[in-house]
């Protein structure tokens, strides 16, 4: 396929285009140009509008001003179904996928009513094979893992035979291997002549994929570039504008004495859709950081749960806290022992959105810090005045911004509240920290903060856990990596000793350290 | 006798088993209405007036589904426009619908009802035995029938009925996609209501045709437990609906045996079976927590409002 | 024109006043209407539904007595229903409460000791507190939907009062009337004023709503209630347990409800029969939302929905519209207050250019 005689103008051009939520500008007046059989990437924070923008481009959310043009043609996108008439096929990062239909039917669901659901999922099984996307029409989307989930998505966007397909975030729920698979297929979907709009915050891929960049900051265009010329560190500064500070790593090798041990955990999926953790072992000691990596959905969470004592296990003895059994203990017991918890989902499990700040620090610590919060004995009248003062001291010394003195939870943006959430714990300086994904969703300066408080907890004697999907981020702060993939936790591994091929491989699944690691040394 | 037995058993289960339907497909589009209770008064009220002031039972029948209907486009706005709980406004529905079908109905208290008549199919209904049972009802049952089949083939064969699904599913991504989901479930909330007054028109045309006030008697409540029980499939809306029915006959039967024998057992007791078994089949039901959560469409009673 | 709803960041204060306010102005409006569509003077009507009922003792004393079931029922259930637990069958934990609480009087109408009526209090109390248990059991033990449980347990309670009645309570000398003795006057909850029948029961619900305004507002037990009812993953973080909330919540509105429904029996008729309640049970569903599941604005609340009770006798009266018309009115109130409390959370716009091409509309 080729646009011959068209190349004059762009295939998509956008002139001032703005988007307003009230009197918050997400976008405000961008310009954007992508060419015929282009791999354009969108780079930016979290936060920065891009995903406003490609919805915007989609036809999910209408702009407030500015314009959008076609192949030259000034256009209205004003539903999804317009767009993908005009040819243009999204993959969006939060995949709009239905756990309870199958393949076939959620591809149906975005074609031709009138095609017969057999000549689809016919359709699908040929693009699949040809794009080199194994994909079953039949099964159910709860059944399949995310990387399968993702060939859905692009299958579904590549049957309506677009011109332009538009990739949220694809890689961040990849292992590098997957991802790798993923570029070939970008690569030869260029070569049809198709343009892609490739949305990421990680440099290294876009330097590598990408014929031009565009980057939003707070909603506006702070370059245009060919990411090719540019240096990671110009791009890092056309993302965030200011240099961010580096962290300071804690040194490997000074440990102490074992604080956390978890000793071949095995725990059944409490529902359909859970993962069942086989035989997990563990050990964390005091100046520790040990980073837990993986693809979203491999045990992670369910893990947490059985660290926090959230969901306690049945053998006492297979995870212990400085030396305890607490297996069967619940989650304040554990806090107790001077444990301090971060779950990864920061609305309705770390903290309630409704209810304030002061609210949401009583939350975590009502058991814990009885005495200075509590009043009254049985009655257990709260001290607000207490609560509140421990929390104006926590949103000082983590730099949290809000609105108002002591504002609803939900009113803070993501990178504040993890910052509230993550100095709930560390106002108490815990021996032990589990953290569940600490900058998921978070600016890079608060990611920068939130970073270097779990680096000093460890310093300063703490054993710390980091489960985490970002690699930069396992990198930079971690003494010793494991790697979690369908429940199974691999051997840790001092941070210097890994590259981010072989930790691809753990993630992949193959565990034993004498064939899987030593092979990708020999690369 | 059987056949007498299994006749009123029909009657008794019709209305169970339209209702359910009705509340199914709202459900599977992620609406959680508990307002079917109002809704099915009204529905009886509005045929009867009808059927009362045109003389018409048939027409008595449209009264019953538009009055249920228009009554459930009130939860719509509620729950759909305004976004307000629909535990709560289920429950307004209901206690609405209570007060306003007494209010309407105050007027026809005591009146013989109009009884919509039998329809018998030639041919068929020559058939022993099954002939009178299937062939020789009225026009309800025959409709309750084609529900359940016509309802099994739009959710799982037709488009619409995949976007239904999906939307119960996940509203956010069907809003992605570009499915209307708003639209979608005032349709779906509209039908509801329109099954749930047909129910209510087929307990003051057929089942005792005249106006009590409180008729529906927990009916709406039943036909609620019965979409649990049938885990939000059509197919066992029926034979659920049945079971409730032989139930509701059955303590009816039974008061009579043990009169005519001269055994004391209280009629309050066998009053209470049907709300009891309800209990009971409820327990068996949600004891499996796995199958429920699997069943249970997932966007069951969230709110959902569209950004953009 | 369509209807678009824009989240606020924080919840508007001024509409959580202002909500059940503007709510009970549209239920007059409506009333106005209502009244009009049957053929009476709107105004003149509204006073003598609204008004003329609080203008002498008697029906003040009145209005204490039908407000008093409606506060204890409704407190408690704003217990239930801000920790997400559905009860919504407290018309039969009144009713067993009435049973249970009415059992010494009716087995010893001779045992004349100033102990029987704190007993009976209590009785009521545990009656309707098991009653409630069962849907809370169900809940916790087999994921059982309170909702369905709580209401069917409903018709089963009124059929067993109405079977004990007819039956093994009836009273032979009672002309074969469905009821039981006249309770002994020491069984028969005190008047507080010499000017009228008002009884103890209001008291009981003014203590009960003052108690729980200070649980939800001072004490921890009230923060476990409003953090598990608005995220249970939440309130597992913070070690509380949801399946404890579902016992508390449950058990605590089913001991009002019982003591609802004896003060009842026991203040205002004086023995038992076949129906104690107008719809006690439900009405105080309204009376919580009224109420903004606040526990002092129910005490409001609860004596706005005991005047549509009087009121609608009063229309009857000097209207000759039937009493039905309460129960309209009772429903309009919830549903003007469950549309008006949009309004604390969002920002309503109407939007009238019929663009045709945007999808979502309605």
């Amino acid at each position: 396929m080729t646009f011959e005689g068209v190349e004059a103008s762009p295939l998509l051009s956008v002139r001032g285009l703005s988007k307003l939520f009230g009197s918050f500008a997400a976008c405000d007046a961008i310009d954007l140009d992508i060419g015929h059989g282009e791999i354009h990437a969108l780079l930016g924070e979290n936060g920065a509008g891009k995903s406003t923008l490609v919805k915007m481009l989609f036809g999910v959310l209408q702009p407030t001003a500015g314009t959008i043009s076609w192949e030259g043609r000034p256009v209205v996108i004003p539903s999804p179904g317009e767009a993908r008439r005009l040819g243009v096929g999204m993959v969006f990062q939060h995949f709009s996928l239905f756990e309870a239909l199958t393949v076939a039917e959620n591809i149906a669901l975005s074609l031709d009513p009138r095609t017969p659901l057999a000549k689809i999922a016919e359709e699908t099984a040929t693009v699949s094979k040809a794009y080199g996307l194994p994909l079953d029409p039949s099964a159910h989307v709860a059944d399949l893992s995310v990387g399968e989930r993702q060939r859905i998505e692009i299958i579904r966007a590549l049957l309506q035979n677009p011109k332009l397909i538009i990739l949220d975030e694809p890689t961040s729920v990849l292992t590098p291997q997957e991802a790798e698979r993923l570029f070939e297929t970008l690569m030869r979907l260029k070569a049809e002549g198709r343009s892609v709009l490739y949305i990421s915050h990680r440099l290294e891929e876009v330097q590598r994929i990408c014929d031009r960049a565009t980057v939003l900051r707070h909603g506006k265009v702070t370059g245009d570039c060919d990411p090719r010329k540019e240096t990671p560190a110009s791009l890092a500064r056309m993302m965030v504008g200011t240099e961010v500070a580096e962290v300071q790593r804690a040194d490997a090798g000074a440990f102490g004495d074992v604080l956390v041990e978890v000793a071949k955990v095995s725990v059944a999926p409490r529902t359909p859709f859970a993962v069942s953790l086989k035989d997990i072992s563990l050990k964390v000691r005091a100046g520790e950081v040990l980073a837990i990596a993986g693809v979203a959905g491999n045990g992670q969470s369910e893990l947490f749960d059985a660290l926090s004592g959230e969901y306690p296990i049945s053998d006492d003895d297979g995870i212990r806290l400085r030396g305890k059994p607490v297996g069967r203990l619940r989650i304040n017991g554990r806090r107790l022992l001077g444990a301090g918890f971060v779950p990864e989902e920061r609305h309705g499990h770390a903290a309630v959105s409704a209810l304030s700040l002061s609210d949401n620090l009583l939350l975590a610590r009502s058991r814990s810090d009885k005495k200075a919060f509590l009043a009254g004995g049985p009655l257990s009248i709260l001290r607000r005045d207490a609560i509140l003062s421990a929390s104006r001291r926590i949103c000082s010394i983590m730099d949290v911004r809000k609105s108002g003195d002591d504002p609803a939870a939900g009113s803070l943006s993501g990178g504040n509240l993890q910052k509230f959430i993550v100095g709930r714990e560390l106002d108490r300086q815990p021996s032990v920290l589990v953290v569940n994904q600490p900058t998921w969703g978070v600016d890079a300066g608060a990611a920068s903060r939130i970073r270097q408080a779990l680096v000093d907890l460890a310093k300063a004697g703490s054993a710390v856990i980091v489960i985490s999907q970002d690699l930069d981020e396992i990198f930079e702060i971690a003494t010793t990596i494991a790697v979690i993939s369908d429940g199974k936790l691999s051997d840790p591994y001092p941070a210097g000793e890994l590259t981010l091929e072989q930790i691809g491989l753990l993630m992949g699944g193959i565990h034993e350290r004498h064939s899987g690691v030593e092979t990708a040394h020999a690369h | 006798m059987f056949e007498a037995i299994l006749l009123t058993v029909i009657t008794a289960s019709t209305p169970l088993v339209v209702a359910a339907l009705g509340e199914l497909v709202s459900q599977r589009s992620g609406v959680l209405n508990l307002g079917v209770e109002g809704m099915m008064i009204m529905g009886a009220v509005a045929a009867f007036a009808t059927a009362q002031l045109t003389g018409s039972p048939y027409l008595g029948i449209l009264g019953g589904i538009i009055g249920g209907g228009l009554f459930s486009l009130l939860f719509g706005f509620l729950t759909l426009t305004l976004v307000a709980n629909q535990v709560a406004t289920g429950l307004a529905l209901t206690i609405l619908g209570l007060g306003l079908s007494g209010q309407i109905g105050e007027a026809f208290v005591g009146m013989p009802g109009v009884r919509l008549q039998p329809l018998v199919i030639p041919v068929l209904s020559d058939i022993p035995f099954f002939g009178r049972v299937l062939f020789s009802q009225d026009l309800i049952f025959y409709m309750s029938v084609a529900l359940v089949f016509g309802i099994s083939w739009f959710l799982f064969k037709s488009r619409t009925g995949l976007k239904m699904r999906a939307i119960g599913d996940n509203h956010g991504s069907a809003h992605a996609l570009g499915i209307n989901v708003v639209r979608t479930r005032y349709l779906a909330v509209l039908f509801g209501g329109a099954c749930a007054g047909l129910a209510g028109a087929q307990l003051s045309l057929v089942y005792t045709p005249q106006w009590v006030e409180n008729m529906t008697a927990g009916r709406g409540w039943i036909a609620l437990a019965l979409v649990v029980f049938a885990s939000w499939r059509p197919l066992r809306v029926l034979a659920g609906g049945y079971l409730f029915g032989a139930v509701g006959i059955g303590q009816l039967h039974a008061q009579l045996l043990a009169q005519s024998g001269g055994i004391a057992i209280p009629s309050q007791l066998l009053s209470a079976l049907p709300y009891a078994a309800t209990i009971v089949v409820l327990i068996i039901i949600s004891h499996n927590r796995r199958t429920t959560l699997i069943n249970t469409p997932a966007s069951l009673g969230k709110p959902f409002v569209p950004d953009r | 024109m369509r209807i678009e709803l824009q989240k606020r960041a924080n919840t508007s204060t001024l509409f959580s006043i202002l909500s059940p306010l503007l709510a009970l102005a549209l239920t007059l409006v409506a009333g106005a209407i209502m009244f009009g569509l049957l053929g009476k003077s709107p105004l003149g009507a509204l006073y003598i539904y609204f008004v003329e009922p609080l203008l002498d003792v008697w029906s003040l004393h009145e209005l204490a007595i039908k407000a008093a079931p409606l506060i204890l029922i409704a407190v408690g259930l704003s217990i239930c229903f801000r920790s997400n637990n559905w009860n919504i069958g407290a018309e039969g934990q009144f009713t067993i409460g009435a049973i249970t609480g009415s059992i010494l009087p009716v087995l010893n109408p001779e045992w004349h000791s100033p102990l029987i009526l704190p007993l009976m209090l209590v009785m009521g109390m545990i009656g309707g507190a098991l009653y409630a248990g069962i849907p809370a059991l169900l809940k916790t033990r087999f994921n059982t939907n309170e909702i369905l449980t709580s209401l069917m347990l409903v018709y089963i309670a009124q059929l067993f009062l109405d079977w004990l009645v007819r039956g093994p309570w009836r009273d032979p000398q009672g002309y074969n009337f469905p009821q039981t003795k006249s309770f002994q006057p020491e069984a028969v909850l005190p008047e507080i004023l010499d000017s009228g029948r008002a009884h103890l029961g209001i008291i009981f619900a003014l203590i009960a709503a003052v108690a729980l305004w200070f649980m939800m507002r001072f004490m921890l037990k009230g923060f476990q209630v409003s953090v598990l009812g608005q995220s249970e993953r939440a309130g597992r973080f913070a070690g509380f347990s949801a399946r404890r909330m579902v016992w508390f919540s449950m058990l605590l509105s089913g001991a009002l409800a019982g003591l609802a429904g004896i003060s009842e029996v026991s203040g205002s008729i004086g023995h038992v029969q076949p129906v104690i309640s107008p719809g006690y049970g439900f009405t105080a569903i309204i009376v919580a939302f009224l109420g903004r599941l606040n526990p002092l604005g129910i005490i409001a609340s609860g004596f706005v929905l005991a005047l549509t009770y009087l009121g609608g006798e009063a229309a009857q009266l000097s209207l000759s519209i039937s009493d039905k018309v309460s129960r309209v009115f009772q429903g309009l109130i919830l549903f003007f207050v469950l549309s008006c409390d949009t309004l604390i959370h969002y920002r309503i716009r109407l939007i009238f250019n019929p663009s045709t091409a945007q999808e979502g509309k309605r």
